[in-house]
């Protein structure tokens, strides 16, 4: 029994390290006071997430995480604050109503995600032999293509639309102000 | 998992990291005595026979310089910075094949660390991370040449970082796997890759050296503008490992271009050799034979082309490298189907 | 206008062609010229062991002679403290007394006698204007001290000792046409 015990406890070691780190980060994202550790924080956090996504046998998920958010979004994120000079003299003062609506607004968030996960809930317990390796390149990419095709393609029909935007955003900047190029 | 396979792994990771270091620190070397002979100079020869030691006395110096902090850094990232550009630097180094099968001693040793069927993936991750590495470090030094380095680094990785995983969809869809045990396994003999992706190769080989942050794509740290770039502000050990950090990476970007364009481990004639242990460690050599092949072209660039100015750079990336990428991408895509279609 | 040499070029700002533009042919044409440099014989000459060949007009250390019979040449008339153009040189003279004419050929001689290599720039006019035939430069480089102090030569390090005659012929005979006229 003991023996059982431990190797339980030993399977779930990385999922509580990698949830302890989660939620460290993710407390120390919001509570930092210079948003570059804040910044910082939230980086580490992926990490773990993506250390989640390991333990679950999702490992091009994982990886695409750490690519696209860690590597590339929260450079920018970085690159953004390092060129503000953010210190506490220049923190803009809110007042209480400004905190207290925003305290409000989040509420609902959560709210709303709680109702919406509880509804979600009855579809995601869904073992079973051909679930197994769903997070492999290989079965990810057939069941992309196959099942959940319109949503693919429609997302990338969303980030075809989102290049043009910033395309187009791009070169009217550069008409009006001649002296930059 | 078993205690014979833990072993045999933590063997793997302590000599390829013990390898990657050695050949960091004899880079150092190698790249002092190739820019005096291209430069008709000598380079070090005072330290040991050919100056085969001047690494070691470079090193004992990097030690016992007086490390210096500054008074307005933000001293936790600027230690933290070095550390990151090492880790990730030393990370990337899991994923690559550096041959088949060794056998040591009787045991039979898979030369990969992590065979994880999303290889490539893993190191374009990893890379794109050790651009945090120069970021941390540049804006925590509080100096205004620092952050234009951390600036410049971040922007120029990005921006390479695109036309660079836009290559490797190229090779990918061709092999149809993104494990680079199998990308490798595939250039049988002298089957490589590169005889189908010049271009490709082209585009990664420049997307390399500016993620190395090497000449001629050495704008964060160039010393004509931002005196020492991110590390202006570092000093002793912890600026040795920002500079090494770059020669490790030197040496992965290498392996990996070995890997992805030139077969890897493989080497013609392959098939004739019959003592499966002699073709271990042929092959172990061979990848490190073009593994050092491309290290030297690093260097030998880099003492021949002068620096882009930051705007040539983000023109080439942009306006010519991806265009490339993506026109390669295409013709590749449209072979495949074509080949697919046809058998 | 007649053009000062054949090597003239007309600068043209012409389009460049497609070859030009693709930047390779030229970065390979570039890679193989610094390749054929790196199998070419090597300028260095390395130093301690092997030295280049010196001028015989070199001019180096001073030295401050000494007669057939071992007496200082120098008078300390100053002529050389006027014609150095660093005002690198000071003296003390003092007038010689009995018993001291087999240590000092003239009458005067300088006490003290001293010459800043910091500010000295080797150009030699001190040994045109000596008209005692005292100092000479010499082909001996001034070596590396560590304070600013002891780059300051005093009669101790100038004045030629007696058992290692330093032999300045060379400089001589090149001064004496000159003499003769």
């Amino acid at each position: 029994m003991e023996d059982a015990g431990t190797t339980v406890m030993m399977n779930q070691l990385p999922f509580i390290i990698f949830s302890f780190i989660a939620i460290l980060m993710a407390l120390g994202t919001i509570t930092a006071r210079n948003p570059v550790y804040s910044v910082l924080c939230l980086i580490l956090t992926f990490f773990a997430l993506s250390g989640h996504y390991v333990l679950l046998n999702a490992q091009f998920i994982a990886v695409v995480n750490l690519i696209v958010y860690a590597g590339a979004i929260m450079v920018l994120f970085l690159f953004v604050l390092m060129l503000l000079n953010l210190n506490k003299e220049t923190e803009p003062v809110k007042s209480y109503l400004w905190q207290i609506s925003g305290a409000i607004a989040a509420g609902l968030v959560l709210v709303t995600l709680a109702g919406a996960l509880k509804g979600a809930s009855a579809y995601m317990v869904k073992g079973g032999p051909e679930a197994e390796g769903i997070g492999l390149v290989k079965n990810l990419g057939k069941i992309l293509f196959s099942d959940f095709v319109l949503p693919f393609e429609i997302s990338s029909i969303l980030f075809l639309a989102a290049m043009v935007g910033a395309v187009f955003i791009g070169k009217r900047e550069k008409q009006e102000g001649g002296a930059n190029s | 998992m078993d205690s014979a396979l833990l072993i045999e792994k933590i063997v793997l990771v302590l000599v390829i990291l013990g390898i990657t270091l050695l050949i960091a620190t004899y880079s150092t070397y190698a790249e002092r005595k190739i820019a005096a002979f291209l430069q008709d100079r000598q380079g070090p020869n005072r330290a040991g026979i050919f100056g085969i030691l001047q690494p070691i006395a470079d090193a004992g110096k990097m030690f016992f310089k007086e490390d210096l902090i500054p008074a307005a850094s933000e001293k936790w990232l600027f230690i933290m910075g070095p550390g990151i550009a090492m880790f990730t630097a030393c990370m990337t180094g899991a994923a690559i094949p550096w041959g088949t099968e060794l056998h040591v001693f009787g045991y039979t040793l898979h030369m990969q660390i992590a065979d994880i069927d999303i290889g490539i993936l893993y190191i374009i991750g990893f890379v794109s991370m050790g651009v945090y590495g120069i970021m941390i470090g540049g804006w925590a030094s509080n100096n205004k040449y620092s952050l234009y380095g951390a600036i410049r680094a971040s922007s120029q990785m990005i921006s390479y970082e695109l036309a660079m995983g836009l290559s490797i969809i190229a090779v990918v869809m061709m092999t149809g796997t993104l494990s680079l045990k199998e990308i490798a396994a595939q250039q049988h003999g002298i089957n490589w890759n590169i005889w189908y992706q010049p271009l490709g190769f082209i585009i990664f080989f420049t997307c390399a050296l500016a993620e190395c942050n090497r000449a001629p794509f050495d704008l964060p740290e160039c010393d004509s503008e931002l005196i020492g770039g991110y590390h202006t502000e570092y000093s002793s050990m912890k600026l040795g490992f920002y500079l090494f950090a770059e020669y490790i990476n030197m040496f992965i970007s290498s392996a990996v271009i070995a890997t992805l364009y030139f077969g890897g481990y493989n080497f013609p004639g392959m098939d004739f050799i019959e003592s499966s242990t002699l073709l271990g460690w042929l092959q172990f050599a061979t990848l490190f034979a073009k593994i050092f092949f491309f290290i030297f072209v690093f260097m030998w660039i880099r003492w021949t082309l002068p620096r882009f100015r930051y705007d040539q750079l983000m023109h080439l990336g942009w306006k010519s490298l991806i265009p490339l990428a993506i026109v390669n991408m295409l013709i590749t895509a449209a072979v495949v189907l074509l080949k697919s279609n046809s058998f | 206008m007649q053009p000062l040499t054949n090597r003239s070029k007309l600068v043209v700002q012409k389009e460049m062609t497609f070859m030009e533009r693709i930047y390779l042919p030229a970065i390979l044409k570039g890679m193989a010229i610094t390749l054929s440099h790196f199998f070419k014989k090597k300028n260095t000459v390395q130093y301690p062991e092997v030295q280049r060949p010196i001028a015989p007009v070199y001019r180096g250390k001073h030295v401050l002679k000494r007669d057939e019979q071992g007496r200082e040449r120098c008078t300390a008339c100053g002529l050389c403290a006027v014609a150095c153009p660093a005002e690198a040189i000071t003296m003390v003279a003092a007038e010689r007394t009995k018993g001291e004419e087999n240590l000092y050929r003239e009458e005067k001689y300088a006490a003290v006698y001293e010459i800043n290599q910091l500010r000295c720039i080797f150009c030699g006019l001190c040994e045109e204007a000596c008209p005692k035939e005292a100092i000479f430069l010499t082909d001996v480089i001034t070596p590396v001290e560590t304070t600013r102090k002891e780059f300051v030569y005093g009669k101790d390090k100038l004045v030629e000792p007696l058992n290692q005659r330093i032999d300045v012929s060379k400089r001589q005979s090149w001064r004496m046409p000159e003499q003769q006229s």
